[in-house]
């Protein structure tokens, strides 16, 4: 088996690749500025978390948290409140209206939010909702439902006849067959397309840039984006930021790997 | 019939009961086609009508029809038109490197191995990070006096080569199309994963009965089977690394004077910078036609291909 070792140095020297940005940083965070100016890839002599401390300070990062929380788990809800009911009524209705509204939907796919930013300003505008939270989910929302249209109504249109006949058979309404049968049965879809709304709007820059003003409204990504100019020269600061706004997605991702690498395939091959 | 699509004219009932049940359907439909249609689906439609525009943004006046002339200014517009060699560049690189390189990694992690399955989710992990917290871990991979890279070339005696990745306006692009690969390598393995298990194994059981070696395996079995998911990579791609932005503004906002402006960053920066909305939306409409041509075509070749 000679050909073995080349495929572990192969496979070590991707994996040096991907954590060694990831460990600098990391590392920065545990210096101080003169000890990261002075040995830039040693370890930290003393690790210290006096970084973190110095940034929940000076920062309003507890207000930029709560913020993305907010947003996140808004868009992550009224995506999957909105696309499985859409999904269901494709599914149920056949014929020539579903076929077109499918495609209505999954049209989406195929423009990218840079394409329709500067039209979508003046609407979000006229509507009131530059500079508000609700704003920045309505459109993320948006942008999130040709995926999980798509996602849903396939695995809708999997499921067993059988069991809706029984149900309706039994008198039960539309709702209460959406409600009780085949909601519990998405539930993998599901899961998958929520993962793939919290990635995207946990980590989503474009719109918060477009619409959000007030500095406590900031989402982290947006106020990242500023600390960027505020503390070139203070490393070790905004790289404690860049890890308290990753780690809750390190931590989701470490339980729910599976539903993470799902979500993001099905959202990359169908977006 | 057990398990045909659940269609209401596959459905025996009364009259009135199936009228009020599609109705209930139409309100289901409601919250997403609102939503939808005001966020996205009016906008997009907007954007066409407004590339006739000559509109300064809301605090600007009326806009007045000035026909097609945004698209002949586009044309010689030069900085516009090194946008777009940028976007080429950036695409190109990309394109080439992510596509080897997760298709190498692909073929040597196929097996659901414990190990490969660990290489897999390190290797995807990248992927799932805000672009802002990647673009400033790569600030500091690629600081001129600090920055790991610099570092280990002078260590490794290559000082020569140092330079300042991102205000070199030469490399800059590519320092930043480097980025997009580290961060979406992992992402496309897995597709390439997928469609490598998805070949059935008995064509390599008469392979080796046939007494191929491994190039003749790959370059009669593989390959030619790995098509779908290689135009998907491909496709997907090429897709993403023109909808980047959040990396570009991030890492360089189109600096150093524009060595890194790309279209998307392009139209945000006419757009909402310099106030010029007709403008901007004409560079939409041209991105979005590449976008639609670049797809068509290249799901054509490789199909033909096939």
């Amino acid at each position: 088996m000679l050909r073995a070792i080349p495929r572990q140095i192969a496979l070590i020297l991707f994996a040096l690749l991907i954590l060694g940005p990831l460990s600098v940083v990391f590392f920065a965070t545990l210096k101080t500025t003169q000890e990261l100016y002075g040995e830039p890839l040693a370890l930290p002599a003393t690790p210290d978390l006096g970084n973190y401390a110095r940034l929940f300070e000076s920062e309003n990062m507890i207000v930029y948290f709560l913020n993305s929380v907010v947003v996140t788990l808004g868009s992550v809800f009224l995506i999957l409140l909105c696309g499985s009911l859409a999904a269901y009524a494709i599914s149920r209705m056949g014929g020539w209206v579903a076929a077109s509204l499918f495609a209505f939907f999954v049209a989406g796919l195929l423009i990218a939010p840079q394409v329709y930013m500067v039209p979508l300003y003046t609407i979000v505008d006229a509507l009131g909702l530059v500079d508000s939270l609700l704003g920045i989910i309505l459109v993320s929302v948006a942008f999130q439902i040709p995926v999980c249209v798509m996602i849903l109504t396939g695995f809708m249109r999997g499921l067993p006849r059988d069991l809706l006949d029984a149900a309706f058979v039994d008198g039960a309404t539309e709702w209460t067959t959406f409600r009780r049968i085949v909601l519990p049965l998405t539930r993998p879809a599901l899961a998958t397309v929520a993962t793939f709304s919290f990635v995207i709007t946990w980590n989503d820059l474009l719109f918060p840039l477009l619409f959000l003003r007030t500095d406590v409204n900031k989402t982290l990504p947006l106020a990242l984006l500023e600390f960027r100019g505020q503390y070139l020269t203070d490393y070790p600061l905004l790289f404690s930021g860049v890890i308290v706004a990753t780690i809750p997605i390190v931590i989701a991702y470490v339980f729910l790997q599976k539903y993470f690498i799902e979500g993001m395939t099905a959202g990359s091959v169908k977006g | 019939m057990s398990t045909g699509r659940l269609t209401l004219s596959g459905r025996t009932g009364k009259g009135p009961r199936r009228r009020r049940q599609s109705r209930t359907l139409l309100l289901f439909l409601l919250p997403a086609v609102v939503i939808y249609g005001v966020f996205l689906a009016v906008p997009a439609v907007a954007a066409l009508a407004m590339s006739l525009t000559d509109w300064e943004g809301v605090a600007g006046g009326d806009p007045s029809f000035v026909g097609l002339s945004n698209f002949g200014g586009l044309a010689t517009d030069g900085i516009f038109r090194q946008t777009f060699s940028n976007n080429v560049k950036f695409t190109l690189f990309v394109l080439v490197a992510q596509t080897v390189v997760s298709l190498l990694l692909a073929l040597l992690l196929v097996k659901n191995t414990r190990v490969n399955v660990f290489y897999r989710v390190l290797y995807f992990f990248p992927t799932i990070i805000s672009s802002v917290s990647v673009a400033l871990a790569w600030i500091l991979m690629y600081d001129p006096n600090i920055g790991a890279l610099n570092i280990l070339l002078e260590r490794a005696g290559l000082g020569g080569l140092q330079r300042s990745w991102l205000g070199d306006r030469g490399t800059a692009i590519f320092s930043l199309a480097f980025v997009q690969f580290w961060q979406h390598t992992g992402q496309v393995m897995i597709i390439f994963i997928a469609g490598l298990q998805a070949i059935p194994k008995e064509l390599y059981e008469a392979a080796r009965v046939e007494g191929a070696n491994r190039w003749q395996t790959f370059r009669y079995v593989t390959w030619p089977l790995l098509a779908p998911a290689a135009a998907i990579v491909v496709a997907y791609t090429t897709i993403q690394s023109f909808r980047a932005f959040d990396l570009v503004i991030a890492l360089t906002d189109g600096g150093p004077s524009y060595a890194t402006e790309i279209l998307s960053t392009w139209i945000y920066h006419v757009a909402f910078r310099d106030n010029n909305f007709g403008y901007a939306s004409a560079g939409a409409v041209v991105f979005m036609v590449i976008l639609g041509l670049l797809t068509a075509l290249q799901f054509r070749v490789l199909r033909v291909d096939r």
